[in-house]
Order: structure tokens, then sequence, then C-alpha cells
């Protein structure tokens, strides 16, 4: 198809370089350098989406990213991404894009229906109705109301692409390359500041590239290009096109996001894009603004399109919007639009100027109709003609509107700045209380003409290098002409009677002026009450080009003025912003780190199947050829262990090394118990509250020297116990000589449980260690070395309730201490164990673990009241004697057993007596662990229940109506296995 | 936010953990008479302040120095940043709370 | 005005002329029996049940700015009974009860939309807890079910099953979780306090409390002061701000929770998930925008307002539990003040000044539990006495211990 828009000018686009793209199925042809929206322009598509609510069939409105109605789904499959702004796509060769939001084909919507239902669905609609009958609202009018909810369709697939993060820092970040911009640059770069320039167009330059303004007496578009050459070569600037900053951060800190191959075929592999932390010291804001519209019956058709987008295709892009072009402007800028389309070859140019009369010079061959507005249009799929307020006709197949400028002050509110209302220009400019280190020039700061935004980029760009403490280099501002920019407001025609004859406010959500002065009639009068009740700026676009004028209505509706009525937050981002540029590469198998355990390699070998306890992986059992359930194999680990001797990585435990004068005084105010006379070579159980008395971690430490004590977590507890502990030396007692360091990673650890364990540790001791029960007895500690001279530290404690020792060595040595210890095992039949067979044996011993240690169990409830000393001082005791802690029908953890032994526990289950309902008041604990005991037989539990250690043997109902599993269960001692501690001392 | 770590200079916010208000520096006196309300409104009861406040944020992911940040509630401005170490001692000097 | 379908015909075929305000816009009163402190969702609830379900009257709500501008209009919209303490579920399930039957009682349309919530588990533990849980969430009336990873994936099949660092083994629903839209709750009780009597005082900032003899008689405002027998004070983002008028420290920290929405989209998300290894839960809304959340940014702030790195952190949970979503744009991000209670749990609760109550302390848990803390709070002005539901919502519970601490996380605010 021929471009059948599209003029011989001197726009920026390549003509050398054709492009095929397709719109709907529909081929077409672009150049390099055009947006999707410019080379539909230049074909003359007009139609290119519906509205969110009514379907109506709308057009392309801007030039830009402010763009409320015509987004398009890019790509195809899994690479589809909707709700993508025609106006920000940059065209390139094989582009498929296709509209949104209608059911049948874009000209033909279903939906359209909706439209003639307007009177009914009018602000607030839903509110009032679709109560009667209750029932029919979630089975009928919701799933009506979400089948047409949304606008583009997500593809359902992983996304392919890759994204990256990265950290930048700067003196000077400058947001936006237009004139302000680029002479802000210059000043900068030139005084040798690290600047960074970003703008989210793929082409700098701002309004320079889109009108027809000269500044150094050459082309607007020329000076762009010799202030991106100087720029480019310096060293000290970084030039970041097709960069949105999207928000503004506590401290100077910016986000940005660089699209990096959005703009090809294909990624190739490459990050997509880029979402930048810009740390910045100083910041000029340069955003420009955006052209707001005026309201009037049927302001919405296909070929209505805003005064400066009009000028940008024509000017950027030898695009022609309309060939009959009529515009519509309350101010000067309206003129200019006529002069450039006249010059660029469209026909019968007529200008209707909202005001009664205006110094402008009438360009040749355009009428000029003052005084008068628009009250109507025709064309359903495209502009036909418009009514004027003198209720003349005029043929017109685009409609240029322009009803002033408002600077983008977006970036200026993000820390709460309110923007302030400046008469001259009827606008908002940036208010009081910039984010540190922000300062505003050109037009996002309301200085309109191009002569002022030059000047204002380099006067903000001089004051922010002082501010660093650099001097910029004198100069004049780069020369161009203060251009006419006289406004005199006009909002909108007056409320239209008629519901068909509506005038649009919120181009994408269908927000009328209508609507607006109905919110104001049921009292929704406040801008934010304006903005949910209509759903005024609600969508894509964040209202860019309609909040100001819904305001303006309001204001009116209100009889107040337009500050007065105030404005609503503007919020991060500037645009909308991929989610997954934002998780970057933490996704799918590197959404967090994952730590190996020492011996991982060695279990990997063995066929282990693994579990994820926080961010280790631990071996959670070893199954062997022929086993072919879980339990088969735990039950195994669990018996050999019990019969001979079992080997289990336990490295992922906290290890803090304590050292100091004052370790043991120290220890002695972190734990419950009592610490103080600790002997050297001895390890102590010792358990940590919180500052509340609650139960924190508990662990051992064992004491190695005078000054010199190794102290363990549980897995879970690790770091926030070693914070805890660096809390009370610095914040708490900063005078005690003592000092903490994390080991967990520097020592690999193996418990060695067994009846066998020492016969197998024997083997690998250094010949001048005696590890005999007597010279080395059930809970000491010692430094050792093994195979021939490895530094090690041996620990004789035990969580299996076996005989056990703990070894350890430094990390590197781990997956070699493994196999040694396997191979020394063998002659024993020693087995490697897994984490749910540490499970089941620390459950048949009765020791608390995570389940049990879960923030809210108590010393007392724990069973290890006695244990907290109430001599000294130390971090929870007293708390822990408050009243409701220590009631007499208080929780206890005790051990459960079926009653039928056939059936199986289970952990979650709710106690209530055997006579009572299942039901909350009668709750009186639950079950915290439960095993299959392979030792015994049947399933056993741990868990906390009113006055526990006082009913042992009593029958209670454990309740798990979830599961459908409730069953009768006997209160035990919860030492099921050995309970007076004998095998551990032999 | 950036905290200007009196050892390392500016660090990213997130390479710090959060505690909380300055005052779980005055732990209370264990054999006081009325211990178990001191100890309660040390650890329960808050000014929470809307404006400048003193607080506890600990450099987790940095030297694990607990640091006493002071910082604006209503508005991030952080102003000064002292080593908690430091302040305890100080105070402990002065026989004053912190 | 009572609204109905025939209503909004009436008023499409007349031109929409002939709509009421939804409240009356009133002088204040000199005295009132009542003075609710906060025009947000629990002081428009206290309100209007205070009205209509205990029968009492002159009532007023005192409203800094504009009604519904705090938490009720800026939250992830969601509700559920899915506590696990004793002391929480009967409460939260009462409001769920209270959500069932909303909009025939008020006349009001707040769309609640029971579409469910899935709470995934990813490890052993996790799931004993939920199964803890859930089996609390029935045995107080609610509805609980446990889904392994078939059943999860049954429902939500674009889940990350395969690739993930955390595979997901299962969850916890509640079929009767679900949605609200949020303003409308605050506009729907606004309406009906109103229609019941109710002064709705908007841009009627309170500045100080007159308490003489350990009893409080009234309050200062911008408008003018104004006498009560009862003073309510529901300021969720401000509690300490205005209880320091009164002198009173709270167990309390105000910190900043943010929220997002994504573009509109064709729905592919029927309710809410939360995802168990890391902070996410998202769910579409009826105007097909994916609405999502994490964590609180965790140091006290009344900025409304976070700060970048949780926001990836929030994305990244996203990314791994859906990976599809990666093209679907992020459009505006926001934040609330969350008073956050050193337990995670709220007060509902006389104070020691006498006439002088407060209710707050509600973390990101409060706009689930709008209609019972209402509802609560106005039996407990009415009557007196805590509702049977909300005895423990007490201040001076960690006095005596007791604790109401979900998560196991202790004295720590922004753990919570």
């Amino acid at each position: 198809m021929s471009q059948s828009h599209r003029f011989d000018g001197k726009g920026l686009i390549d003509r050398q370089r054709p492009l095929t793209f397709t719109f709907n199925g529909d081929t077409y042809q672009g150049y390099e350098g055009d947006t999707l929206a410019s080379a539909l322009v230049a074909n003359g598509v007009k139609l290119v989406g519906r509205s969110f609510k009514y379907h109506r069939p709308r057009g392309i409105l801007t030039s830009g990213s402010e763009e409320p109605n015509a987004l398009v789904t890019l790509r195809k499959g899994a690479y589809a991404e909707p709700n993508t702004r025609a106006t920000s796509i940059e065209l390139f060769d094989g582009l498929d894009a296709t509209s949104q939001n209608h059911i049948g084909p874009l000209k033909h919507d279903l939906l359209a229906v909706n439209d003639l239902m307007a009177p009914f669905f009018s602000a607030g609609f839903y509110y009032k109705t679709f109560m009667w009958p209750a029932a029919f609202w979630e089975k009928l009018y919701e799933p009506m109301i979400r089948r047409a909810a949304g606008l583009g369709k997500l593809s359902l697939q992983e996304d392919p692409d890759c994204y990256a993060k990265g950290f930048l820092h700067c003196d000077v970040l400058i947001i936006g390359a237009g004139p302000s911009g680029l002479a802000a640059a210059l000043t900068a770069g030139r005084a040798g500041a690290k600047v960074i320039l970003a703008d989210e167009d793929f082409r700098f330059g701002g309004r320079l590239t889109m009108e027809t303004f000269g500044v150094d007496d050459m082309p607007g578009a020329d000076w762009v290009a010799k202030a991106i050459d100087e720029l480019g070569s310096m060293p000290n600037v970084r030039l970041m096109p097709r960069t949105t900053i999207y928000g503004v951060f506590d401290n100077g800190i910016f986000g940005a996001l660089e699209r990096k191959t959005d703009h090809l075929a294909s990624s190739d592999g490459k990050p997509r894009q880029v979402l930048w932390r810009v740390y910045s010291k100083q910041s000029i804001l340069c955003a420009g603004a955006t052209e707001r519209s005026m309201a009037f019956a049927n302001n919405d058709r296909p070929g209505i399109m805003m005064a400066g987008a009009v000028r940008a295709y024509a000017n950027r892009f030898d695009a022609l919007a309309g060939k009959q072009v009529a515009v519509l402007t309350n101010n000067d800028d309206g003129w200019r639009t006529a002069h450039d389309l006249s010059v660029a070859g469209a026909r019968n140019v007529s200008i209707i100027d909202t005001r009664p009369s205006t110094d402008n010079v009438t360009p040749a061959g355009v009428d000029v109709f003052h005084g008068k507005h628009v009250v109507n249009t025709r064309g359903r799929h495209g502009l036909t003609s418009i009514t004027l307020s003198n209720q003349q006709v005029l043929n017109a197949d685009c409609l240029a509107v322009t009803g002033g400028w408002n600077p983008n002050v977006h970036l200026t509110c993000h820390q709460r700045s309110r923007p302030k209302w400046r008469e001259d220009i009827a606008s908002f400019v940036p208010g009081a209380g910039l984010p540190i280190g922000m300062r505003v020039a050109g037009a996002a700061n309301g200085a309109l003409t191009l002569a002022k935004a030059l000047q204002e980029g380099q006067e903000h760009a001089t004051t922010a290098l002082a501010y660093l403490g650099i001097q910029a280099k004198s100069g004049p501002a780069p020369r161009a002409e203060d251009e006419a920019c006289e406004i005199s407001p006009f909002w909108h025609t007056g409320e239209t009677t008629s519901a068909y004859k509506r005038a649009w406010v919120d181009l994408q959500n269908d927000v009328t002026v209508k609507d607006v002065f109905q919110s104001h009639m049921e009292g929704f009068r406040s801008v934010e009450h304006l903005k949910r009740y209509t759903t005024l700026g609600m969508a894509t676009d964040q209202g860019k080009t309609a909040n100001i004028l819904g305001l303006a209505v309001m204001a009116e509706a209100s009889g107040k003025t337009i500050p007065e009525t105030g404005t609503t937050i503007f919020r991060p981002p500037y645009t909308p912003v991929p989610i997954g540029a934002f998780a970057g590469s933490s996704r799918g198998k590197e959404f967090r780190p994952t730590r190996n355990t020492p011996s991982h390699q060695w279990a990997q070998e063995q066929g282990a199947v693994f579990t994820e306890v926080g961010n280790w992986l631990r071996a959670q059992w070893y199954p062997k050829p022929g086993e072919t359930h879980w339990r088969e194999s735990v039950d195994r680990e669990v018996l050999q262990t019990r019969a001979s001797v079992g080997v289990c990585d336990v490295t992922t435990l906290g290890k803090i090394d304590v050292q100091g004068r004052d370790a043991a005084a120290f220890l002695n105010k972190i734990y419950a118990n009592a610490f103080g006379k600790l002997a050297v070579g001895k390890v102590r159980y010792g358990l940590m509250l919180r500052e509340d008395g609650v139960a924190m971690d508990d662990g051992t430490a064992a004491r190695f020297t005078d000054t010199h004590f190794v102290v363990t977590t549980t897995t879970a507890n690790a770091v926030t116990v070693f914070r805890h502990m660096e809390f009370c030396r610095q914040c708490l007692w900063p005078d005690m000589d003592v000092h903490l360091i994390s080991t967990t990673e520097q020592w690999a650890q193996f418990a060695v449980a067994g009846p066998n364990a020492r016969k197998l540790l024997q083997k690998l001791v250094d010949e001048d260690t005696n590890i005999s029960n007597e010279a080395f007895p059930f809970m000491a500690c010692g430094e050792i070395s093994v195979c021939d001279g490895t530094p090690a530290r041996l620990f004789r404690i035990s969580f299996s309730g076996e005989l056990a020792y703990e070894i350890a060595v430094p990390t590197r040595f781990g997956n070699s201490l493994m196999e040694a210890l396997m191979a020394a095992g063998e002659e024993f039949d020693a087995v490697a164990y897994g984490t749910e067979a540490l499970s089941v044996m620390r459950i048949e011993k009765g020791h608390a673990a995570g389940n049990e240690l879960c923030g809210t169990t108590t010393a007392r409830d724990l069973g290890l009241g006695r244990m907290v000393s109430k001599k000294k001082d130390c971090i929870g005791n007293t708390m822990s004697e408050r009243a409701d802690m220590n009631r007499e029908d208080g929780f206890a953890l005790v051990g459960f057993k079926p009653v039928d032994e056939e059936q199986a526990l289970s952990a979650g289950a709710h106690f209530v007596s055997k006579e009572s309902d299942a039901v909350m008041a009668n709750d009186e604990g639950w079950m915290t662990s439960v095993c299959y005991s392979p030792n015994l037989g049947y399933s056993i539990g741990l868990g906390f229940i009113k006055n526990g250690d006082t009913r042992i043997g009593e029958t209670v109902c454990a309740a798990n109506p979830l599961q459908g599993r409730t069953l009768d269960v006997e209160i035990v001692s919860p030492h099921f296995i050995d309970p007076e501690g004998e095998r551990l001392r032999v | 936010m950036i905290i200007d770590h009196p050892l390392l200079g500016p660090r990213d916010a997130a390479e710090f953990v959060y505690l909380g208000d300055t005052a779980l520096l005055n732990r209370p006196d264990w054999q006081a008479d009325d211990a178990q309300r001191q100890f309660h409104d040390y650890l329960y009861m808050r000014e929470n302040p809307a404006g400048e406040m003193r607080e506890l944020w600990y450099h987790e992911r940095g030297d694990r120095s607990w640091l006493v940040i002071t910082r604006n509630t209503l508005t991030h401005e952080i102003t000064k940043v002292e080593l908690a170490r430091d302040v305890v001692r100080a105070a402990q000097k002065g026989r004053t709370t912190v | 005005m009572r609204y109905s379908a025939l209503r909004v015909l009436k008023e499409g075929l007349t031109g929409n002329k002939g709509w009421k305000p939804a409240w009356r816009d009133p002088e204040p009163q000199k005295n009132y029996d009542f003075i609710i402190v906060g025009g947000g969702g629990h002081g428009l609830a206290t309100a209007y049940y205070l009205a209509k379900t205990f029968g009492q009257s002159k009532i007023a709500v005192l409203e800094k700015g504009w009604i519904g501008g705090g938490n009720v209009g800026r939250n992830t919209t969601i509700i559920r009974s899915n506590y696990m303490l004793p002391e929480n579920q009967p409460f939260y399930e009462f409001s769920m009860q209270l959500w069932e039957g909303l909009e025939q009682e008020f006349n009001y349309n707040a769309m609640v939309s029971q579409r469910g919530i899935l709470n995934l588990f990813h490890s052993d533990n996790q799931r004993d807890a939920f199964i803890r849980r859930g089996n609390a969430m029935i045995m107080s009336g609610a509805d609980a079910v446990l889904l392994d990873q078939d059943g999860v994936r049954g429902m939500y099949p674009f889940l990350d099953f395969d690739n993930a660092r955390f595979p997901i083994k299962g969850g916890l629903v509640q079929p009767r979780g679900g949605t609200v839209r949020h303003d409308a709750v605050a506009w729907g009780y606004a309406r009906g306090a109103d229609r019941n009597g109710v002064d709705i005082l908007q841009n009627c900032e309170v500045t100080g409390f007159q308490i003489s003899d350990g009893v409080c008689t009234g309050v200062e405002t911008s408008r003018g002061p104004i006498g009560a027998k009862k003073v309510a004070v529901c300021v969720a983002g401000s509690s300490s701000r205005v209880m320091a008028k009164a002198d009173m420290r709270l167990p309390i920290e105000s910190h900043v929770l943010q929220a997002f929405v994504s573009e509109g989209l064709k729905p592919v998300l029927s309710g809410v998930v939360t995802f168990g290894a890391g902070h996410f839960y998202v769910s579409q809304s009826d105007k097909g925008g994916l609405v999502f959340g994490g964590d609180i940014d965790g140091y006290n702030s009344y900025a409304q307002r976070g700060n970048l790195p949780v926001v990836e952190d929030v994305c990244e949970g996203g990314m791994a539990l859906m990976p599809m979503i990666g093209r679907a744009r992020l459009l505006r991000m926001w934040g609330g003040i969350m008073d956050m209670s050193l337990d995670g749990s709220p007060f509902i609760d006389k104070t020691h000044i006498g006439g002088l109550y407060f209710n707050g302390g509600w973390c990101y848990g409060g706009f689930k539990a709008t209609p019972a803390s209402g509802y609560c709070y106005a039996h407990l002005l009415a009557t007196g006495e805590p509702h049977e539901v909300a005895t423990s919502f007490r201040l001076d519970r960690f006095l005596n211990g007791h604790m109401i601490d979900e998560k196991g996380q202790g004295a720590q605010a922004n753990l919570h």
C-alpha cells in the first residue's frame, strides 16, 4: 500500500530505509525513524482502537508517551506485549501489531453496544445496582463485568526475554533532552561534571524535532545534531536515549528504564531492557510539557488530535494527519499548527480560535474563525465534519485541538510536593518542596517558549554546578526567538444535555464532562473522590491529557478556582514499566541464591533427594536402588543409625565465634541458663530468649579456651541470632571485651551418631587424640586434627539421642571428610542420613525444633522453665515472668501417639477433650511435629496442650477437619526413645 | 535512601536492617522494683514521632555496625549518622539516656 | 434516595439529573453523644453500626480531609478470615460474615466478590503451619481447603511449577476469601451512616482533646470546639500523632506499605494468590489491573511513599511465582501508612482516660476487618463492654503477657 499521507518534507525519517509492518493483518510501509503511530498516520489509518467502557472508535491522539487511545498489542505469542502505545513504538522491519478490546473486527466491535447503554452507565452506576438478588452478583453480574474488563491480553506464557539491572552515579542527572535539557547538558558537560542525559524518545531534541524553530541561526534539528555530537565526544557525559526516568526516590536516587532491544525485530538473547538505579548529586528536570484538549460534543472521534501532535507528524515524520485540517485553539500555538500544515500541503486549513481576537498573522490560504468553538463532530470511524458554535459546518478529516500546555511536573511530585497554579499560562507548575537536589527548567517549569527553555537549561545547570563546587564556563545561552504563547483558558463547551452528545474528558476510561458534573451533584467533590468515583485519570495514561481538564470542570461545578480544587497525587512510574524489568534476573532458579552444603557434591553422587531449607539445599534422604517410597529410605537411615552409625551434614546450623576476656560473662547475659562457670573443653546446651521472654533459639556453646567460645544456632535463626548478639554487644554492653564473627560458612560440620560412632571416628582422628568415653565424655569439646593433620573441632553432643559427635573441619575439606567418614564407616555399615531421618530421630528423642520454637512459645511451654535463671540479668528473664505467660493452664510440650497404632498422626491437628466439639472455644493446643517411628512401629508426635505435663496417659481428640483425619490420641512423654539418656553417655 | 556510614561512607539503605527507636538502647535495670513495668515501656511503648527520629540500623550486608541514624519520618531526610557504640558510651559517661 | 436498578434506569432516561448527594455536608453541632475521630473505613463503619444497630443518636464523624482518604482508599482490597490464633480468627470470621451481607445491609454495591484466596506453601513446615491454620479456620466456622501441587496446578496452571527455586508443594484455600471495591466501602458506610442521622464532617481536623479530671469531654477542631460524651479515636496511620494530644504513648509504630497495580489486562486470575517463598500477593480487579503488594518497607515513615528495594523485591516475587507477567506493566505504585502494633494484632479498647476510646494498630490487615472493627467498636461504645469476638484486643495486653502474635516475631513492629 502506498503511504497516502506522506509528503516530501524535511522530516527525520530515512527514506533510504523503508520498513514493512502489519497492523491487524494488513501490510503497510514506513521508514526508519518512524514510530508505529507516525507510520499509521502516513498510511492514512485513522481507527486504531476502542475505548475501555463504551468501546467507542478511537484514533491516535498524541505523538508521545501520554497517548490514551492508540494502544496495541505488539508482537505475537510469548513475546506479545499488550497495551503498548503506538506513539512510543519505534518502527522496525516486520513489526506486527494488533488492536485491542474488541469482539469481532476493530471496525465492527460487538461490544460497541455498550455505547447505546451509556445513559445507564453513568458515573458510579455499578455502586447503585447489581444488588438483587444477592446471589446474582457473583454468579451473573460480576462475571459479566469481568469478561469485559481490561484492554490487552497476556500470553499466559513465560516471558522469554531477559532483563538486566545496573547502577549509575553522576554529578548531574538531566531528565529530558529537549532544548532545555540539551542546553543544561552542554553547560554541565563543558564544565567537566559527570553528566547523565536521559530521554524517553529514541531521538534527542524534544520539541525541536517536531517544530520549525531555529537555534543559533540554524534549523533546530541541525542544532540538536551538533549538540549531540559535542556531548557525545565528552567522556564525562553519558547519553541515554530510549531511557525513561520513571521515578524519584529518596536522597537523589532515580529509577530509569532503558529499552535496549525493543526497537529491534528480535532481542537475540540480549537483555531487552535495563533497569538502572541512578544515584545523582543534582538533577535537572527538563521533561517538557504535555498538550491538553478541550471538551466538546463527540471530541473523541478518530481524526481529532492534539495540535502539537499534528505538527510533530508533519515536521518530524513528513506525515499529514489529514488533508482537510481544522485547528481548534485557545492559544497562539494553534496558529503555528495551521502554518506548518499549510506549508506541508494540507488543503482548506482553518483556525477556530475561542478568543474574540488575537494579534496573530493569518497564514496564507487559511480561514480564521475568531470567538468560535466546536459544538459537535461527525464521522464514526474517522472525522468527516465539525459544527462550529455558529452552527456552521466545516468538512474536515482532521481536527487539531490545543487547549494549552501542562508542564510535566510529574517527577517533582513523587515526594509529595504539590504543584502550584500559574494564572498566566493557566497551568500547574512545580511547587515548593522539590525532591532534594532537583531543579526544573524549560517547559516543565512553565517556561513555554524556546528561548526561555534554552536559557533556563543553561542557568539551572550553572546553579547545580555551583552547588557541587564546579564553575560553569561562561557564555551566552543558545539563541532563539521568543515565540508567541498567549493563552486564554477555554475548557469545555458547556454541559451537554443529550446523553449521546457527550464531551469527553478522559478518552481511555470514557469519562465525560457530564460525569464530572454528576460526581459533583452526588457529593464526590474532592478531587480524589472525583477520580475514584468516575475513574478519571486511572487509565494506562494516568490522565496525562485528561486530569487538568477534569479538574477545571469540577472547579466550575463547585464554583471554586482550579488551585482551590487541587490536584490528585502523581505517583511513580512516569510511564508504565514492565514487571519483568523490575524483577531483572531474579526469577526461576535464580530467584534467590542457592547455598550448597560442603558435602553437596558427594550427596549428588549418591543420588540424594534435596530439600530447600531457607536458601540452603540439604539432602533430605538418600534413596538406595530398589527403594520406591521415601519412607523406605528414611526408615532405613534411622534404623541403621540407631543400630550402628549414621552421618549427617549439619553445616547449615549457625556458628558464631565468640572471643574476648568477657566472652563468658557476655554469654551469661545472652543465654537464659547459667553460663559463667562452663569449664574449658565443655559444651553446654543454651536457651536464648527474646527480650519479651519468648524462646528465641536454642543451640550449644562450646568453650575452647578461657576467652574463646563457639556458639551454634538453628539453621533458620543463624542470621537473626547473630544480629541480636551484635546488638547486645554494641548497643547494650559496649564496654565488654568480646568480639563476634559468624563462621557458619568457614566450617563444615557433620553429625556422627550411633553406637559405633566412636569406633568410626577413632579411625579418622590423628594418633595423639584420645576420644575414649573417659577422656572425651558426653558434652566434651576439643580442637583436634584428623586424617593426618587436618585441623578439626570435635564436640560430643547429640541431637539424635545416640552416642554422637559433631566434627567440624575447614569447609574446603568438607566433601573429602564426608567421603572419608563413609569409607571408614563401611565396616560398620555406616549410613548417610538426611534431614528427614534427622527429624524422625529428634522427635523420637523429644527435642524441640522449628515447629516448636515458633516464636510464641516460652521456656515453660517447652518444659525448660527451670533453666531460666532468676539469679542473673539476662535477655528475657524479666519479661518471661509476666502473669499470662505463667498461667496455671499454660501449654506444655508433650508426646502423642495414636490410640489406634495403625493410624497416622498429622501435624497441625488441634486438640480438644474427648467430650467436646471441635470448635475454637474448646481448643486446647496443637500438634507441632509428627513422624513414623520405625523403632516403635507407629506414628508419634510432639505438640503443645494445656497442662500437658500433668495429663500423661489421657486420651484426647486430635481434630483435623481440614484433612478429614480426626482421631483419638494418647498423651505420652515426649521422650519416646531412651528417656533416661543412657545411650548418650556410653 | 542512602546512609552515610561513619566508617564506610555513603551506602544504599538496602544493605541495612532496621530495628527502630533508639529508646531500645536504654535497657532498664532488672533489679528495679518495677522492673516489669519498666521493661514493658522499654519494649513496647513508642514515641513514633512524625518528624525527626533517632533510630537503630544494622549494617548486616556490610561491616555489622549498629548505627544511630537521625532521620525525618515525614521526608526520609537523614541528617546524622553515628556508631551506636559511641552513642551508648558517651551516654554512659554522662549518665544520661540516649 | 434508595439505589436500585430501577432508579438507575429512571435516571438514565431523564438525563441523570435527579441524583442526590450520597451524604449531607452539615455544619458541626456544639455537642454530640459520640464523636468518631477519623472518617476512614473503620470510623464510618463504627458510626454506621452505632446508629443503625445499636440505636444511638447524636453521632458525628470528624475527618481531617476527605472521607475514605486513608488506608481504605489505598489498599489491595483483599478480604479473608484465615487467621490462626483463637484471639483473632473468630473476629475475622465475624467480619467475613458481615461482608457477606453488606450490600443489602447498606444498599450500596461495594462489589464484595468471594473468588477465593490461595496461600501457597513450599515446604513441609509451611504445610504443617497451614494445616494448623486451616483447622483453626474450620473450627471457628470458616471454610478452608488444603490443596496439593496438582490441586494448585488445576486452579492456576500458569504458575511456575517446573523451574522454581522454591517449588510449590500445595496451598491453603479459603473459597470465601476475595476482594471488595475498597472506596465503595467507605462511601457505602458513609451514606448508610448519613441516612441514619450521623453527621459526617469533612475538613474538620481534631487538634486536641478536652480532658479534665481524667475524663474526656470533647475535642478541639479546626472548625471549633465540639463537646461529646464519648470520643472514639479511629485514625489508622495517625494513631500515635492523635493520641499524643491526649498525652498517650502507644505500642505502635507507623510504617509504609507499598502497593502496586498493573495496566488493565483481560482477566487471567480469578482469585487472590499469595506466594509463600517471597513477599508477593496478587489479585486482578474488575477493571483488569493486577493489584499486588508485598512486605512493608521496614522503617518508620509517615511519608506515604516507599523506596526501590521493596518494589524490586515484590516484582521478583511476582516473576518467580508467575513468569508470564513479565511483559505486563506496572502502572502505579503508592504507599499507605500502617500503624504496626508490637505483636501484629489490633486494639479496640477504652483508654485510662474516661470517655476516650481507641481503635487502631491494624498493621496491614485493617481493610478486611472494617465491618467487624466498626461493629465491635460500636458495641464497646454503646454498651461499655467489648464484643465477644474482640475481648483480647486490649491496650494492656503486653503488661500481662497476653500477646496475640500470629507470626511469632515478638516485640518488633516491622516484622509483623
